[in-house]
Order: C-alpha cells, then sequence, then structure tokens
C-alpha cells in the first residue's frame, strides 16, 4: 500500500464542505501512540521547555494573575466561561515550570507547593491548547506585563505533539502533510494537474520546476484545491511584471502543519522544503501566498529554522503587491465600491504586515471602511492556529465568528476583503452555517482581476 | 531589645538581605538563560526603542479593550498610584528612605497623605472583593495571590493605624508596621510582587521582538 493511499484511507478529506479538512472522524483518536501516561507528561514539560530561553522564562515568571487577557480572548468574550482565559490555557505548563524549572524550584518541590502535572490534565489542557485558541495574539495586545501568551501557547504545542496529546484532525492532516508535501491532498501531482488545467483554461503562463527564477512563488493547499483562481490570479501579477518566476514542485507547500500542530521536526522538514526549492533556482525573492501562519512560519521562522539569514527576501503576497503598486510597475484600474478589510493575525498583528494591504486598497481607489477594532487590534476569524480543521471545536468557532461578523456587518461595507485563505474558508464556513450574505474576497484577486490591460 | 529597636534593627536588615539576594537570584535565574540569535532580516533595527515604548505603552488602558477592563483598570490604578504616593510622598518615609541610601525629596502634607492611604487601603478592598468574586481571578488565584495581598495591604492598614494612634502604644504599633514592611521585603522575591521589576523585562522582551517585525504593540 502506498503512502498516500494509506493517507487517504486512514482520514478520508472532506473537500466538499465550505470549509476543508479530513472527514468527521467516526471515532476520535486524540491520544497518540502508546507511551505510558507519566511518560507522555514528562515527554511534554520536556519538549516545552527545550526551546526555553530567558524570553519565555521571563513571561513565566511576570504574570500577576490580573486576568485582563481573558477580556481580549473571543473565546472568553462569547462564552464568559473563564476557563478559556489564556493565561489559563498554559496553567499546567506554568504549574511544571515553576515546579521543575524555574530559579526557585527548589522550594516548590522541597515544599510541594505546585503539584506534578498528571496525564488527565494534559487531556483536559487539549481542548484549550488547540479547540480554542487561533494563536491569534490578542490576548498579547492587552497583557499589562506585555507576556507574548501566544507564544507560550505555541511552545505548549511542541509539547503535547511530542506526548501524543494532539486533537485528532490536527494530527491527521498535519501527518498527511508531512507524508504527501499537502494537508489537503495537493500533492506535486495534482499541483502539476491543477496548473495545467488553470493554464489551459485561463490563458495563462504559469512556469513550473524553472532552473533559475528571480521570484519564486508557494500557495497554500486551501488556494489549490479550493481557490485555485488565486493561482491564476499569481500569474497574472507576475506575468503582467514581466517578472522572471516559477513555481517549484520540489517545494511549493506554504501551510505549515507541523508549525500548528507543534512538532518541531515536521515544522522543519516544511519549511526546509521551500527554503531548498528557492535555493536552487537562485530566487531573489519568495512570495508567501494568502496564508496568514505562513508567513509567521516563514517570514519570522524560516532563518531560525534555515539557522542562518536567508539567501533571498521573503515576502507576502500583499507586501509584494504593494510595493509593485507603489512604485507604479503595477497599474490598477479604480474600484468604485466601499471596502471593508479582514487582518489576518499572523500576518498584521504578528507579522507587522498591517499597512500593506491598506496601500494596495488605497492604490485601488476604494473606500476603505475599516472596522471598530482593526489593525493590531483586530478580531481573528476564528479558524486560525489549526482550529478550523477541528470537527469537535465547530460550536465553539461559529460562537467566535459572531464578533467578526458583526464587526463586518457594522462596516456596512458593500465588500469584503482578506488575505488569508484560511481566514476566507473560515468565512464561507461561517456564511453557510449562518446564511450570512457576506463572502470574504481576496485581495490579490482583486488586484488581478482590475490590472490595466 | 525591644519590638521597635527589633524591627528598625536585624529584622530590618535580615529582611533586606533576603530581598535582594531573592530578587537577584530570581533575575539571573532568568535573564543568563540563553537567548537564540534572530536570523530572520528585520523589517526594523530599532528594537531597544521598540522595547521602552512598549515598557511605557502599556501604563495605559487601550480605547479597544476599555470598555470590558474599565473596572479593574481603575482600581489598580488607585491602588498603585495610592501606593507610590504613600510610599514615596509621606516625610517619615522620606525619612527613613535618607537613612537608607542617603536619598531624599520634599514630602506631600500629612493629611493629604493619610486621606490617600485611606483611598488605596479601600482600592486594595475592592482588588480583593473582585478576586474573590470573579470568576477569571478566581480560577486564576492561587495562595501567592492572595498572599501577596495581605503583605500589601498591611503595611497599608497598620501605617493608618499607627498615625491614627489606634489599638496599642504608638511604639508598638510602628513597630508592627515595620515589620509589615519587612515582611512584604520578605516575600518581594519569591511571589507576584516582583512584577515591579519583571514588567520591565517582560514588556522590553516583546516590545524588541515586535518591533523588529514592524509591528505594532
Amino acid at each position: 500500500m502506498s503512502a498516500a493511499k494509506s493517507q487517504t484511507e486512514k482520514h478520508p478529506l472532506d473537500t466538499d464542505s465550505p470549509r476543508f479538512s479530513i472527514k468527521k472522524p467516526k471515532v476520535r483518536y486524540d491520544k497518540q501512540g502508546d507511551m505510558p501516561d507519566d511518560q507522555r507528561v514528562a515527554t511534554a514539560m520536556r519538549h516545552f521547555v527545550r526551546d526555553f530561553g530567558a524570553t519565555a522564562a521571563v513571561y513565566m515568571e511576570s504574570c500577576i494573575h490580573c486576568g485582563l487577557c481573558a477580556e481580549a480572548c473571543h473565546y472568553y468574550v462569547q462564552t464568559a466561561d473563564p476557563k478559556y482565559t489564556p493565561i489559563w490555557k498554559l496553567e499546567p505548563f506554568k504549574q511544571a515550570y515553576k515546579r521543575e524549572y524555574g530559579p526557585f524550584s527548589f522550594f516548590y518541590r522541597a515544599l510541594n507547593l505546585k503539584s506534578p502535572v498528571t496525564v488527565g490534565e494534559l487531556q483536559e489542557w487539549q481542548e484549550l491548547i488547540y479547540d480554542s485558541c487561533t494563536l491569534c495574539g490578542r490576548c498579547t495586545m492587552v497583557c499589562p506585563m506585555g507576556i507574548d501568551i501566544a507564544t507560550l501557547v505555541g511552545q505548549a504545542r511542541h509539547g503535547m505533539f511530542q506526548a501524543g496529546l494532539v486533537p485528532h484532525e490536527l494530527w491527521a492532516v498535519a501527518e498527511r502533510a508531512e507524508k504527501e508535501g499537502s494537508p489537503l491532498g495537493a500533492t506535486p501531482k495534482v499541483f502539476k494537474d491543477r496548473i495545467e488545467w488553470l493554464a489551459d483554461d485561463h490563458e495563462v503562463d504559469i512556469p513550473v520546476d524553472e532552473d533559475q527564477a528571480d521570484i519564486m512563488i508557494s500557495m497554500s493547499s486551501i488556494e489549490i484545491m479550493k481557490y485555485p483562481e488565486s493561482i491564476v490570479a499569481t500569474a497574472k501579477v507576475l506575468n503582467k511584471l514581466g517578472a522572471k518566476w516559477t513555481i517549484r514542485l520540489d517545494g511549493y507547500e506554504a501551510t505549515n502543519f507541523g508549525m500548528l500542530s507543534g512538532n518541531t521536526a515536521w515544522q522543519k522538514d516544511m519549511s526546509m522544503k521551500l527554503i531548498n526549492a528557492a535555493i536552487a533556482c537562485k530566487a531573489k525573492i519568495l512570495i508567501l501566498p494568502e496564508c496568514g501562519h505562513a508567513y509567521g512560519a516563514l517570514r519570522w521562522q524560516g532563518a531560525n529554522i534555515y539557522g542562518k539569514p536567508l539567501p533571498f527576501r521573503v515576502m507576502h503576497i500583499s507586501e509584494f503587491l504593494a510595493e509593485n503598486l507603489k512604485n507604479g510597475k503595477l497599474q490598477v484600474k479604480k474600484v468604485d465600491k466601499s471596502i471593508t478589510f479582514h487582518d489576518p493575525c499572523q500576518v498584521s498583528r504578528r507579522g507587522g504586515a498591517t499597512q500593506a494591504p491598506r496601500d494596495v486598497l488605497d492604490t485601488l481607489g476604494v473606500e476603505l471602511r475599516e472596522m471598530k477594532d482593526t489593525g493590531a487590534l483586530n478580531w481573528c476569524c476564528g479558524g486560525g492556529g489549526g482550529v478550523v480543521t477541528i470537527h469537535r471545536a465547530d460550536d465553539l468557532r461559529y460562537k467566535v465568528f459572531q464578533i467578526k461578523m458583526k464587526q463586518v456587518d457594522d462596516t456596512a461595507a458593500e465588500m469584503l476583503v482578506t488575505s488569508c485563505s484560511n481566514c476566507r474558508q473560515t468565512f464561507d464556513d461561517g456564511q453557510a452555517h449562518f446564511k450570512w450574505d457576506k463572502t470574504a474576497n481576496s485581495l490579490l484577486e482583486l488586484v488581478a482581476d482590475n490590472l490595466v490591460d | 531589645m525591644d519590638l521597635l529597636d527589633f524591627a528598625r534593627g536585624p529584622a530590618l536588615q535580615w529582611s533586606l538581605y533576603i530581598l535582594v539576594i531573592g530578587v537577584a537570584w530570581r533575575l539571573i535565574g532568568v535573564l543568563l538563560l540563553r537567548r537564540k540569535a534572530d536570523h530572520s532580516e528585520p523589517r526594523s533595527t530599532a528594537t531597544a526603542r521598540g522595547a521602552l515604548f512598549t515598557i511605557w505603552r502599556r501604563m495605559w488602558p487601550r480605547k479597544e479593550f476599555q470598555a470590558r477592563t474599565v473596572y479593574g483598570q481603575t482600581v489598580g490604578y488607585v491602588f498603585h498610584i495610592g501606593l507610590a504616593l504613600v510610599v514615596f510622598g509621606f516625610v517619615p518615609h522620606i525619612l527613613f528612605i535618607k537613612d537608607l541610601t542617603g536619598l531624599s525629596w520634599p514630602g506631600l502634607p500629612s493629611n493629604v497623605v493619610y486621606l490617600i492611604g485611606v483611598v488605596t487601603l479601600a482600592a486594595l478592598i475592592l482588588a480583593l472583593v473582585r478576586r474573590m468574586t470573579h470568576p477569571v481571578l478566581r480560577l486564576l488565584s492561587n495562595f501567592d495571590d492572595y498572599f501577596s495581598w495581605i503583605v500589601t495591604t498591611l503595611p497599608v492598614l497598620t501605617g493608618l493605624l499607627a498615625v491614627a494612634h489606634l489599638g496599642a502604644r504608638y511604639e508598638t504599633l510602628l513597630a508592627i508596621h515595620i515589620l509589615s514592611v519587612e515582611l512584604l521585603f520578605v516575600w518581594f522575591p519569591f511571589g507576584k510582587l516582583m512584577h515591579a521589576i519583571l514588567f520591565a523585562f517582560s514588556r522590553g522582551s516583546t516590545g524588541a521582538l515586535f518591533a523588529r517585525r514592524g509591528a505594532s504593540t
């Protein structure tokens, strides 16, 4: 049985619903492997602190239990359930840190001030670390101590993965991504077929596997499988610029479910594919697609995974568009519409590329109607951090999506635009669930559709 | 040696030793951990400015969070500012600090400080009530939160009793007041009171990291 077939049989994909994931499992396996329980706890804690440096330790020491982070978190705001308080999501890890690693750990152990963490607690916390945290980092913005809680939850996921305590679907898509090169079945063969079909259908050149190119583009599986127009739009823009560009089948998948699930080795594998492919074609720029976490994974973590500065620039597609619209190399027709923009958390709040999409919209001449809380303080769509893949998290996700719907509706804008395909599918799913009249559109496609001939 | 001599002598000395050594131990314990080099291409190199900006910025509430946080934050502001004014504005405290460090500055009128002391005590009580009744705070709170509240509130309470000459001889009240402050010194390095120092490192770390990415904090 081939690896691909085994993945499909084990975890069949659901590509008929508005959001892509694996099919809802009949029996859930939220505990992987057969490690004894005490070993799971030890492993979780070891991997949690493995990358612990001074910064994370300062964070762990600084919490004053003021509870303000709850007020910034869409899960707490929508449910009023205190367990969704962001810093509480780290409680077992805080406990273990104080008992085992902190500067006064000897007191805590000698006087038994913090009891050892149990596997039961970790299993209970799985929902808090995965289902109810999109790693959006809004809590980081309110914390009076400036604790970057989202980063700590990401580190807690490292521990949870190694302990085999990952939600069924997230583990399955991460494993699929590692084995097949894509979490959603966009294998090199599927991708190649799609490119050929799109190039034919849209009469657009899409160069593949060039040995030398100035620009290498990457794509998100969600785009390849659900929004393939993104590929066409990217090609139209790059061809318009007369750029020497390519797609490489040895490195195209921008999503990084290794990172989202907490497997650092898989995260590295996934990032290195892109890095090696860009190096192989001597790219000067690697463009990341409309995908939020892909930006964090490569723009801010890629070089650290590589171990030295990357020999090429890494840009989100919105930054690339903004740069080329501002310098006049790309020209667009005016769009006579009122538009509101949804900031993808990982690109904007956590990635710093908040202005770029606004510059793009400005060049398009639209009437930009900002949501009440916007930019770095934007509310997450609820689908980030891998949450959108988890079926049991759906009800909760719909609850937090209501904040987003209200934000968008309050602007009364004619059109909603974003620059993340994962946000888009979360909006699609929310739209279908609530029979809402708004659709999230792609910023890239808006530009591509309005290029001056 | 009477109680006041004990409070002013060996108790003060030892509590200060514990304070200084404890703070140094806890700070060194975390700050000397390794810091990984960040190889990503920075959007901005003004990371020190970002750190300082965030240390300053997080002192002030944000409008986006105001509606949901106004009560807790107001209580917090009142007792933090009140404590600072009482500790550094009351003339006898300034003299005490002058004895220890040689530094001094003009004080506030005593009656004003008494009033601030009462308001501070009231805010501390409200903070405790909130901690015991708000579902999030109840869940988060542990021994450290309540004990830190006690060691913070005792000096305010005993100070007010001492100046009002209520409950015992003035010398005894003063001794109890000084001992309560020493209890705070002793507890300071071990619990959350340490945030009075850690806040700068924690905010500064995030400020520097986000500035590098060009993200706002």
